[in-house]
């Protein structure tokens, strides 16, 4: 790898930047007939405006939402524990990115399990599985894939090439999820005890890595058939910003659009390329269970037929569990995910919860709502 | 054929005799340690400090440094964030079956280097040597006597209005074993700060000033050891942002990981609570050591959110500077 160091950040964290939006949002807000709740799908958004502190620059009219956005926020216990079954096998190398490995399934973490003398190992690039499949031909190596579209065509990537060079010890276990079901999942979604999710949710920043690959028209159907503009935006805090200033100034304009902030790299059709090769290796998956959200339809991939040879839940299918499992008892990631409920009106937030001792999800992942606002506090408010 | 590390050198026999006067003794040599006693018979110190580390890290020789250096420069520097002047340590090395001895030669130089820089001797010590995979490649532990030259510095010494200062820009050890690990190439050369840090501390103790608090702000990086100081006394550290200095290398890299540079490890690079005052000064004598240049003031010392560090932004929002957690890990996106 390697880095070019030319500042790339450094307008984008500009002071003079970020003022000067916040001073335009004030003004632009103050035409808005109704405060907008402004949902952030991606985490990445959610850790940007946390750590940056956007919310104490922005006026009382304008809330945000903290969405599903975090594919180790919403891997459901189930699959964790897949991964730590699987990792404990004899002769079995389990590969993960990041993250991943700290989140408590119902029998541990990987991090756990590792510490027990699993073979767990974590990368920064899919394809460095394939150079730890090679170097240790006598073992199975399982690649626990996760991810949005973001991720996908890495993987995709990865299991194309382990195929050209003929790599046969390499399997993998398939949890990539796709973000335009589950979007659609919380505006539709009600529940009987609360009136409906729908009002909440005014409108959607998009997060502009998923648009990278997948385009920003996934979004498409969100103004148009439910009435909810979407701005897909970059993670730097003058993306964000700028980002809401748009969707304030459709509001104010009375339009209702899908717009593109981060013309930087998002384009409407997206990697064309990449969406191909996905296309050829993955297919969707009936339902898929989420974490705190239950199981959505069409919400995430799995191998075609054609690689299903290479899949670990069916290489795997009679040591790997299919029941469901509850999530702990006074955890309301679920209400966080659907945007009903702030992190801070969990009882067990701060005591039970910490980063170091989670009991959900969204106390895991750096980029969980609930780690977010314990790391970073909320000091204005 | 390369020379290596066998395990019947570390045998107690005749060929682990021959290893540690050829390599330890040849470099070590003084007075106490020719003794060849079971103990070190020592001078009797004035206001003695100990302390003792472990270093294992991986890989043994990186940009800025190896694990030799390192390991009296951790101990040493522990020592002087007391106000103490290093004088004796210990050397306990264990060492992986297959390590080559001109690896072994090169680290063993650099302890000796290093050692010179505090002005200690090595006094006593100890060599094992263990099968393939025991270890990854050589662990050592050194401790350290050191003789304090002041009273009254320490964590309880801090009060409401003193200001913070780091030594030098943040986050190189970290950043730079983080990429030799990761092959990552780098344009410009990021090295290790890893360094003694006496001389700094007797540098400033000669020109009379007295810090109240010292701390190396090694694994864990500046938010552990602030973290640290605001907990111990209940105040609150506010710092601002954009005076934290951070090179243009480290930020690269943590841009890249999503890591903070305030949580990335230093090898030395330290803190300081101190008078006001005593500032201008403090950063007209720091600059004359590598680094120190980028010395900064960063903070101050208040009441506000009590045993909290805050973190105020450039553009004026503020939010608490949180102790790291876990494992460092790089994001999934
Ligand atoms: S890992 Fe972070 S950036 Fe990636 S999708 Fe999750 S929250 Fe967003
Ligand atoms: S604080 Fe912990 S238990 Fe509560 S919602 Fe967040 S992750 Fe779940």
């Amino acid at each position: 790898m390697r880095l070019e160091l030319k500042n790339l950040y450094d307008d984008f964290r500009d002071p003079d930047t970020i003022k000067a939006l916040a001073k335009l949002i004030y003004n632009e807000a103050k035409g808005l007939q109704k405060p907008v709740n402004i949902m952030e799908v991606c985490g990445g958004h959610t850790h940007t405006i946390m750590k940056y502190g956007l919310k104490q620059l922005l006026p009382e009219s304008i809330r945000f939402i903290h969405g599903p956005g975090c594919p180790v926020c919403i891997m459901p216990k189930e699959r964790i524990d897949h991964a730590t079954i699987l990792a404990r096998q004899p002769d079995v190398i389990l590969v993960t990115l990041g993250d991943m490995i700290k989140v408590p399934g119902s029998r541990g973490s990987l991090q756990q399990a590792r510490s027990e003398g699993a073979d767990v190992r974590f990368v920064y690039s899919p394809l460095d599985a394939l150079k730890i499949a090679k170097e240790n031909p006598d073992k199975t190596v399982i690649f626990f894939a996760i991810g949005f579209e973001t991720t996908t065509p890495m993987t995709a990537a990865l299991i194309d090439r382990a195929e050209k060079l003929g790599v046969k010890n390499l399997l993998y276990h398939i949890n990539h999820v796709t973000v335009p079901e589950v979007m659609r999942e919380l505006i539709d979604s009600r529940d009987e005890h609360i009136d409906s999710y729908n009002n909440r949710i005014d409108a959607f920043i998009g997060p502009s890595h998923v648009s990278v690959i997948a385009g920003a028209k996934i979004y498409k159907e969100f103004p148009k058939r439910y009435g909810r503009p979407v701005v897909v935006s970059g993670f730097e805090p003058v993306d964000v910003m700028e980002g809401v200033w748009m969707l304030v100034r459709q509001f104010v304009q009375n339009r209702c659009a899908l717009e593109i902030q981060y013309r930087r790299s998002v384009t409407m059709e997206g990697n064309l390329t990449a969406q191909k090769q996905i296309e050829k290796i993955f297919e969707k998956r009936g339902l898929f269970k989420w974490r705190g959200l239950g199981n959505i339809p069409h919400s995430a991939l799995k191998l075609r037929e054609a690689y299903a040879h290479l899949d670990a839940e069916r290489v795997y299918a009679d040591i790997l569990p299919v029941e469901e499992i509850e999530d702990h008892k006074l955890c309301i990631c679920g209400d966080i995910l659907r945007g009903m409920a702030e992190p801070t009106e969990c009882q067990v937030f701060g005591t039970a919860c910490t980063p170091s001792k989670p009991l959900g999800s969204c106390m895991v992942s750096s980029e969980g709502a609930c780690a977010a606002y314990y790391k970073y506090g909320d000091l204005l408010k | 054929m390369k020379k290596t590390i066998t395990l019947a050198q570390g045998n107690g026999g005749a060929e682990n005799h021959a290893l540690i006067k050829e390599v330890f003794w040849r470099h070590f040599g003084n007075e106490i340690l020719d003794r060849g006693e079971d103990a070190a018979i020592l001078e009797t110190l004035q206001r003695p400090a100990f302390t003792t580390d472990s270093f294992t890290v991986t890989p043994l020789f990186f940009p800025g440094g190896d694990i030799g250096k390192l390991s009296v420069c951790g101990t040493c520097n522990d020592l002087a964030m007391m106000g103490g002047k290093p004088r004796y340590l210990s050397l306990s090395v264990v060492i992986e079956e297959g390590l080559e001895m001109r690896s072994l030669e090169k680290i063993v130089r650099s302890v000796k280097k290093e050692l010179a820089l505090n002005g200690a001797i090595i006094v006593s010590g100890d060599t094992k040597v263990v099968p393939k995979g025991s270890v990854d490649g050589l662990f050592i532990t050194t401790s350290g006597i050191g003789e304090r030259q002041c009273e009254g510095i320490g964590i309880n010494e801090i009060r409401q209005g003193d200001a913070i200062v780091v030594s030098r820009d943040i986050g190189r050890h970290g950043a730079a074993i983080f990429a030799a690990r990761e092959g990552m190439e780098l344009q410009s050369a990021l090295k290790s700060d890893c360094a003694s840090l006496w001389p700094h501390v007797a540098s400033l103790l000669d020109a009379g000033i007295m810090p109240h608090a010292l701390r190396d702000a090694t694994r864990g990086g500046l938010a552990a050891v602030l973290n640290e100081w605001a907990d111990a006394n209940n105040l609150c550290i506010e710092i601002e942002e954009e005076e934290i200095p951070v090179s243009d290398e480290v930020r690269g890299i943590c841009e890249l990981l999503g890591f903070e540079p305030a949580f990335l490890a230093n090898e030395g690079t330290f803190v300081m609570a101190l008078d006001p005052a005593d500032v201008p000064l403090v950063l007209e004598i720091l600059e004359a050591f590598p680094g120190g240049e980028m010395a900064m003031r960063i903070g101050e010392v208040k009441g506000d959110y009590p045993g909290k560090v805050v973190l105020n932004s450039p553009w004026g929002t503020r939010r608490f500077l949180d102790w790291p957690t876990g494992e460092l890990l790089p994001r999934i996106c």
